[in-house]
């Protein structure tokens, strides 16, 4: 098996499509960064528009901390696309090539094949989320330095100390990191059915961005169905940016994450065990 | 019939006493207060808002004669509310151009009051109207009621501990009311918890400002950059 | 022995029957030609044999062991190519090598690995990226995939696909060279009936779906032995006749009546039939069973089989 996840890993990342990835979280957050550095206070102000008329706000409000929390409000809906690039084109862009008969025909358990594949995945979309964690935590840090953040809810806005900011954003990676393997592994299971890589692709990312749309919208029909939205529960992220965090709502929500990833990856191995190779 | 001409006559003589006791006992306020020229102080606030959602920070204030206040948070932010340079109570006697007028008597925290009211005489003045619940006994401010021209209305709660020769208290609690504070769900983008909706808070319109001091520097001098602006 | 045993193999898609109750066996170091036109199944059937596709029904057994039960040991002592052999494109030829012998099974040396290239007349471009490659190297390249792992059994797809003659006969050359001096089973399939005669020990005719004629590649393809097309007043009694005879093998051919026999043989035919009673209304020469190949791609068939 781990023979198998190698040679999955080999392949992953010698392909070029592999790097766009990398190349589009840096710009991204170097943009971020840049306009942040240049013209941060208009957004600033926006924010905190109906706060102004009552409070007044003193201290380093554009610090790294909220750098990193916009950079990742903005990516996390970005980077399930750079995701499923890689994902998607797991299976279909094998049949595609005409590799998958290859690796279906010699002397290794379909099973095998699927997981060390997904695994192969995994492992990319870990490596996209650090070098993510670093560019826009680090980087941002190294910038505008660090101060207590301020996260702006619908409703109220929380104030962390800025010592009791950071182990917050460790944990927020970890859940975003499985917020990405689900995403993953629905483009993952997309691609069996397909024999080339733009459908699982596109369907991985419609899924997600109508959902996301559905959950981002304030009719009470759509807020009765968002609890069953695992692209909803992808969020929970911020869970930890809450005051108290609640354990008990993360849990959950990682829980169902985790669900979602068994029942997709299984049904992956389901189809493709029963699936006839024609291309 | 007399006896009626000679109570109203005698309300009439009194009142100008009363007035100059409301204005004396003021002064007398001020002239204590004034013994302080500059302090630093640390302290924690504590921030009472429906949508604020803020821990208990520990926070230095500085004082300078006559009105520069500042409270800041060490290495972070402070939310203040919006003429929060009130919450210093020295600095409200800033302008001298005012009327006292008594507004009688009440307890406040179980202890008797003199209500005084201050009608500033400038007609540009950003206080409206400022009405003081003075312990006459101790010379101390317990309350204070504030009207002002674009910051709305607050009160201030005082209580007092061996700070109180100074006239420097020991608990501060500021309270105000608050605007609404919304933003789009499209722009913060929340996680839904779903299950049962708990019925909408009615956002309380009224917050809060907590301050305990723990310990004042008097007179021993204050920097001027410590009262500069930090940049957002 | 058997390497290869197959029987009552049936594949549908949907309607279609892609394999019809197919048996065959290939005999342990010969070359089993595969015959059949484009679409008569024989991929069909390659796929299963790599458990690619499952049967609908019947059962395969290579090295004595049932497919189903003992899948990972028998692939091991396979090698393939099927059809074009696609690879990456964006890895080397020692690369793509390298990643298949891992996956075989074979713990290769860089030096085995770079052997294999050379054997195949690729060791130059060992570090090129297989997308500059041209066909006839990607096949090469293929074929030192199947390779590499030392098989017993080699099954080669629509090998010359897109060679050259020069390419084409270096294929020949090495097919026979496995098989000769190494002792290889190779099954190939081909829709070229040159390629089969020249190399194939016995082979396999199929269409659509179904086995049409099989046995060893001399017999079937004896020049000697000539296609005869009889029309006759009486077939029922014509084919009882020929059953009867010693020098004539009966084929059918939807309503007509072909037969395989010597040509010195068709005046006697004629004369046994016309002694029989029967009128001959007409009687033809063709030219080989290449004709018959070529005509087997419609209608029924009955299936004849022709053992040394």
């Amino acid at each position: 098996m781990w023979q198998l996840i190698r040679i999955e890993l080999f392949k992953i990342f010698k392909k070029p499509r592999t790097y766009i990835a990398f190349g589009a979280i840096a710009a991204i957050v170097f943009l971020i960064q840049f306009a942040f550095y240049s013209d941060g206070d208009e957004y600033m102000a926006f924010l905190l528009k109906s706060v102004n008329e009552t409070f007044t706000l003193e201290g380093k409000l554009l610090n790294g901390y909220f750098i990193c929390y916009i950079i990742l409000q903005t990516l996390l809906l970005h980077v399930p696309l750079l995701i499923a690039l890689v994902s998607g084109d797991m299976i279909a862009g094998e049949a595609n090539m005409g590799t998958l008969r290859l690796l279906a025909s010699k002397p290794v358990s379909r099973t095998g094949l699927i997981l060390s594949k997904f695994i192969a995945a995994t492992v990319y979309t870990l490596a996209l989320l650090t070098f993510m964690a670093i560019l826009s935590l680090f980087g941002s840090m190294l910038i505008f330095g660090v101060s207590d953040l301020i996260v702006f809810k619908t409703e109220m806005f929380v104030v962390l100390e800025s010592d009791d900011v950071f182990w917050r954003y460790i944990a927020a990676y970890g859940f975003a990191a499985l917020s990405m393997i689900t995403v993953s592994s629905l483009a993952f299971f997309l691609s069996v059915f397909a024999e080339n890589s733009i459908g699982p692709i596109i369907g991985a990312m419609s899924i997600v961005l109508i959902c996301t749309i559905l959950i981002s919208m304030d009719i009470p029909f759509f807020t009765e169905m968002k609890p069953f939205l695992f692209v909803n529960h992808m969020l929970n992220w911020k869970g930890f940016f809450d005051r108290p965090v609640d354990y008990a709502e993360v849990l959950k929500s990682a829980l169902v994450l985790i669900f979602h990833i068994i029942l997709f990856v299984s049904l992956t191995i389901f189809v493709f065990k029963r699936k006839d190779i024609l291309s | 019939m007399m006896r009626s001409i000679l109570i109203i006559g005698l309300m009439l003589f009194l009142q100008p006493v009363s007035a100059q006791d409301e204005t004396a006992l003021v002064e007398n306020l001020k002239a204590k207060l004034a013994k302080v020229n500059d302090y630093k102080a640390t302290g924690k606030m504590k921030i009472d808002v429906s949508f604020i959602n803020a821990p208990a920070s520990n926070i230095n204030v500085f004082y300078k004669r006559p009105n520069k206040f500042r409270l800041k948070k060490a290495n972070g932010i402070s939310i203040l509310p919006k003429g929060g340079v009130s919450i210093n109570i020295n600095s409200l006697f800033v302008n001298d151009n005012y009327k006292a007028v008594s507004a009688g008597e009440k307890a406040v925290n179980g202890v008797s009051t003199k209500a005084v009211m201050l009608i500033p005489m400038e007609e540009n003045s950003e206080v409206v109207l400022m009405t003081l619940y003075i312990d006459e006994k101790n010379l101390l401010l317990l309350k204070t009621s504030i009207t002002t021209r674009e910051s709305g209305s607050y009160e201030m709660d005082m209580s007092y501990g061996k700070f109180s020769n100074w006239g420097l208290p020991d608990k501060v609690v500021f309270s105000f009311n608050t605007k609404d504070y919304k933003l789009p769900k499209g722009l913060t983008l929340e996680y839904e918890k779903g299950g049962k909706k708990k019925e909408a808070k009615i956002q309380n319109k009224k917050g809060s400002v907590e301050i305990s001091y723990s310990n004042y520097i008097i007179n021993k001098g204050v920097d001027e950059k410590e009262f500069a602006s930090d940049k957002l | 022995m058997n390497i290869l045993h197959v029987e009552n193999l049936t594949k549908h898609f949907k309607e279609i029957k892609a394999v019809d109750d197919l048996s065959f066996s290939v005999k342990k170091g010969e070359v089993y030609g595969f015959l059949g036109q484009n679409g008569a199944g024989k991929s069909t059937t390659i796929r299963m044999l790599l458990t690619l596709i499952k049967p609908a029904s019947g059962s395969i057994h290579v090295f004595g062991k049932d497919l189903r039960d003992n899948r990972k040991t028998i692939l091991k002592n396979v090698g393939a190519i099927i059809e074009k052999p696609d690879l990456y494109k964006y890895l080397t030829a020692f690369e793509n090598l390298k990643l298949m012998a891992q996956l075989s099974g074979c713990r290769c040396s860089k030096q085995e690995l770079m052997n294999q290239l050379e054997r195949v007349g690729l060791s130059e471009r060992a570090d090129s990226k297989v997308k500059t490659f041209s066909q006839g190297m990607k096949q090469r390249l293929g074929i030192a995939c199947a390779l590499i792992h030392d098989p017993e059994l080699i099954i080669l797809d629509e090998p010359a696909n897109g060679l050259d003659p020069h390419g084409i006969a270096d294929m020949r050359n090495l097919i026979l060279h496995l098989s000769k001096n190494e002792g290889k089973t190779i099954l190939i399939s081909s829709h070229l009936l040159s390629e089969i005669e020249l190399i194939a020990d016995s082979m396999l005719i199929i269409d659509k779906g179904k086995k049409v004629a099989e046995g060893s590649v001399s017999v079937l393809l004896n020049p000697s032995d000539t296609l005869v097309e009889i029309e006759t007043t009486n077939d029922a009694l014509t084919k009882t006749e020929i059953g009867n005879s010693k020098w004539a093998e009966y084929l059918q051919h939807g309503d007509r009546i072909l037969l395989k026999m010597h040509r010195q043989s068709i005046p006697e035919l004629n004369k046994h039939l016309v002694y029989a009673g029967i009128d001959v209304t007409n009687i033809q020469a063709k030219h080989s069973l290449e004709n018959y190949f070529l005509s087997l791609t419609t209608g029924n068939q009955h299936v004849a089989t022709y053992q040394d």
